[in-house]
């Protein structure tokens, strides 16, 4: 029983790293209707400044982290100006392959900086094993836990209580009375991308300490999709959820179903669970029913 | 009709001309959504834009509100001609409208969709929003005051905190009636205000509408259906069928306009098409 709970908790606390990224994917499809294809890449392109600051330049993370988050607003702003203004009112499909085009964008303007090979990024999170009775856990999963447990805090707030939250939820809702009332909706994508480039950098810090920065971190960061269509693509608690149920899903499979079949389960085994999951609700756990005219 | 006619021409009406329509034309490729229209809105009229169905008026609407930019003429809105507006240009000026099919917050409740309507009065800076801090605390407590003042007046106590989109149909029209009214606009724009009503809730709004030109003396331009409440709230009126204005003036000289009864009763003449 002991090991289950092991197994079980550490699942759960991967799959909050999972929800992370989905979390960034959500804010911006929610408020813009975009589905950001370019998320993962943004995650890949601050862990990739914050260790290159660190390691090249010799940077303090107090110094780079800061710097990352302020590059990440220009980007939002670029992103923005010479992608988002042109390409508006048009098909989504249009604005998906324009994030595509973003994703390797960033990639390469990533690698251009500070080349493809593999870094630490090490900010100090501790890594010790602690235990809890006779379980094992793993302390930096705890905290990561926790980091993210308090981003999702200050989200919900910012969102549910000022003003500025007030006007990203009703562009979420409906564009053209969004426009109406006098919200220009230019500034509200950056502010959007902005917020998600922040999280991008939480979540690149933390994926960067766990598995270090490289490029195939994007790989990694795709297991946000099968826990976006779990959660349902607008909901905030439903990234959070889908991503511990994919998270424990998987460890669960690893130990207990992995034998069986032969292992190597965890590539393929998030996007089953996410599957199952919609031949019950289509449209994830939390998302809005669409109801089309037809 | 005569009584009606009579206490519409005592209120009180300026000669100003808030808004001017000059030979407007909308094509969409070669769809002439617009052909050509003129007309004026003085302030502090109910000004109606009444038509069979595609004759043009929401089109009308957009060009005024930005959303849409005539292909040629121009809109004079208090005395300055407008180019290539966008939708939040002109909300700032002053003008603020609602949707023929209900463009609500459907998510968020009564009173956080008629605060939105508050965002261009709002003066704090996007990050003492952000933060909370003391100015942005200040100024939203006095837009909380003005919008429950808005709730009240269009009875909508007994809802303010449901989420609006569970709400019944009228009730979401007069929510986002609340949301235009918040912003304190000049001139208001309604698209099709009672339409999918029931008769009292028709009247319940027929009395909103003209509670807002009495009391707040607002500039009212109206598109509607319902040619009873049109005749009876109605200042003037201007009458498009297929992107072209046919008629203009009072309730009574356009319900008398032969053009006009064509239009709506379908009457063909010799050779007409």
């Amino acid at each position: 029983m002991a090991f289950f709970i092991e197994v079980l908790v550490g699942g759960l606390l991967a799959g909050i790293m999972y929800s992370l990224v989905a979390l960034g994917f959500v804010l911006i499809f929610k408020a813009s209707g975009v589905f950001n294809f370019a998320q993962a890449a943004m995650v890949l392109f601050a862990a990739m400044f914050i260790a290159g600051m660190y390691g090249d330049w010799g940077v303090p993370f107090w110094i780079a982290i800061p710097a990352t988050i302020v590059l990440m607003i220009g980007v939002a702003w670029g992103i923005e100006r010479v992608v988002l203004r042109p390409l508006v009112n048009q098909e989504p499909i249009i604005m998906f392959m324009s994030t595509i085009g973003i994703f390797f964008a960033l990639i390469g303007i990533a690698e251009i900086f500070w080349g493809s090979r593999s870094r630490t990024l090490d900010v100090g999170i501790p890594s010790d094993p602690i235990f809890v009775g006779d379980m094992l856990f793993q302390m930096y999963d705890l905290i990561t836990a926790g980091i993210v447990a308090v981003l999702v805090v200050l989200l919900v707030i910012f969102s549910q209580k000022t003003r500025m939250g007030r006007v990203l939820r009703a562009v979420a809702d409906d564009h053209q009375a969004a426009q109406s009332v006098g919200i220009k909706l230019n500034t509200v994508w950056v502010v959007v991308w902005s917020i998600s480039g922040v999280v991008a950098v939480v979540a690149g810090i933390v994926w960067g300490g766990a598995l270090g920065v490289q490029p195939v971190m994007v790989d990694v960061a795709f297991k946000a999709l099968p826990v976006l269509l779990l959660g349902g693509l607008t909901s905030i608690p439903g990234a959070i959820i889908a991503g511990l149920i994919i998270g424990a899903g998987e460890a669960l499979a690893e130990v207990y179903l992995g034998p069986i079949i032969g292992g190597g389960i965890d590539n393929w085994f998030a996007y089953i669970i996410a599957m199952a999951f919609m031949v019950w609700r289509p449209e994830g756990l939390f998302g809005e029913k669409i109801i089309e005219r037809i | 009709m005569a009584a009606q006619a009579a206490d519409v021409s005592s209120r009180a009406r300026t000669s100003e001309v808030i808004l001017k329509v000059e030979d407007v034309e909308l094509a969409f490729g070669g769809v002439r959504a617009l052909r050509g229209v003129g007309f004026e809105i003085r302030r502090g009229e109910i000004f109606s834009i009444i038509g069979p169905n595609g004759a043009g008026k929401s089109s009308m609407l957009n060009c005024i509100n930005g959303f849409y930019h005539p292909t040629s003429g121009t809109i004079t809105y208090k005395g300055q001609p407008r180019k290539r507006m966008r939708p939040y240009v002109t909300a700032s000026q002053g003008v603020a409208r609602t949707f023929q099919n209900i463009a609500l917050f459907k998510g968020m409740s009564t009173l956080d969709n008629i605060m939105t309507g508050r965002h261009l009065k709002t003066k704090a800076t996007l990050l003492e929003n952000a933060f909370w801090f003391g100015r942005a605390r200040k100024e939203e407590m006095e837009h909380r005051r003005f919008c429950e003042e808005i709730i009240d007046f269009l009875n909508l106590q007994h809802v303010r905190k449901t989420p609006v989109g569970t709400l019944p149909y009228g009730l979401q029209k007069r929510v986002e009636l609340g949301r235009a009214l918040a912003a304190e606009p000049e001139l208001l724009l309604l698209d099709e205000p009672m339409a999918g009503m029931n008769l009292e809730e028709k009247q319940d709004m027929a009395r909103f509408v003209l509670d807002v030109n009495d009391e707040f003396g607002m500039t009212i331009c109206l598109i509607e259906h319902d040619m009873g409440v049109v005749m009876d709230l109605s200042d003037r009126i201007v009458v498009l069928d297929h992107g072209e204005k046919i008629g203009e003036g009072t309730p009574d000289e356009v319900s008398k306009d032969p053009k006009v009864i064509e239009a709506y009763l379908g009457v063909q003449e010799e050779g007409d098409a």
